[in-house]
């Protein structure tokens, strides 16, 4: 019971930010409810019993990536119009619309069975993800391979705003 | 009583709003917040099928944990890209920046 009304609060406030980010003029004030969402996901994630994974939510997007865009924002400061829109909006909003559509009627369809596992989720995943990521029969490779992706990202970012 | 449907359809929400402002937006920023916002919804996608489908194997978890690698390298290297675009044409509107639109 309690676990369906954090679940209903938290959707609600995922949602309602996320809109807010379409919906706000100021780029700034848009880039503090994409916060809040990613908030609000992270808590999605405690529901799921998923505590690490919303660890790494709060660090990585809240932490980093939210900061990242504030930051652009600030940077690019003197652009004058704000969050506006193309001429796309009406179709956009259709492709939207119908995408959510398909979405509801496929996952509300009674042809679609997913086999629901009744086993009980592990309680403190940090250890058992750890013990996965770093088998080299599972996931140590691409582990391995991920450093040299952000060591290419960070020489990346630097040599393109570099100044001359 | 919240089943794998809930989260299902959240996900699909998460995701077509990102979709909508990817397709929408003429700021550059605002473009890879609505970018952000959809990875946001596949993580959760991802976690409720691991949660759901095959709870003591975490499978969804780690690769929810690889996309927000690839999330904070994609935004680390788009927003370098938007301040270089910043600095050479004082402005970030996408539909004025088509030197490479065919």
């Amino acid at each position: 019971m309690a676990l369906s009304i954090a679940f209903w609060v938290l959707a609600a406030v995922a949602v309602i930010a996320a809109l807010g980010v379409m919906a706000l003029r100021d780029v700034f004030r848009a880039a503090l409810a994409l916060i809040l969402c990613f908030i609000a996901v992270a808590g999605i994630f405690v529901t799921l019993s998923a505590d690490f994974l919303a660890a790494i939510q709060v660090l990585v997007y809240v932490g980093a990536v939210a900061i990242l865009i504030v930051l652009g924002v600030m940077l690019t400061r003197e652009v004058p119009h704000g969050n506006v829109s193309n001429r796309l909006v009406l179709p956009a909003l259709l492709v939207a619309v119908v995408l959510v559509g398909v979405s509801v009627f496929v996952f509300t369809n009674p042809q679609t069975q997913w086999q629901i596992s009744s086993a009980v989720p592990l309680a403190p995943t940090a250890g058992p993800l750890g013990l996965l990521l770093f088998d080299q029969d599972k996931y140590l490779l691409a582990v391995e391979i991920a450093p040299v992706l952000l060591l290419a990202v960070v020489l990346g970012a630097i040599a393109l705003v570099r100044e001359k | 009583m919240i089943t794998l449907n809930h989260y299902l359809i959240l996900s699909a929400v998460l995701f077509a709003i990102g979709l909508f402002g990817v397709l929408s937006k003429r700021n550059a920023i605002v473009i890879l917040m609505s970018v952000e916002l959809m990875l946001n919804g596949v993580n959760v996608a991802m976690v409720a099928f691991s949660r759901y489908i095959v709870p003591q194997m975490l499978t969804g978890q780690v690769f929810a944990i690889f996309i927000m690698l690839v999330a904070a390298a994609e935004a680390a290297v788009a927003l370098a890209i938007i301040i270089t675009i910043y600095r050479h044409r004082e402005n970030i509107d996408i539909t004025n920046i088509n030197l490479m639109k065919w």
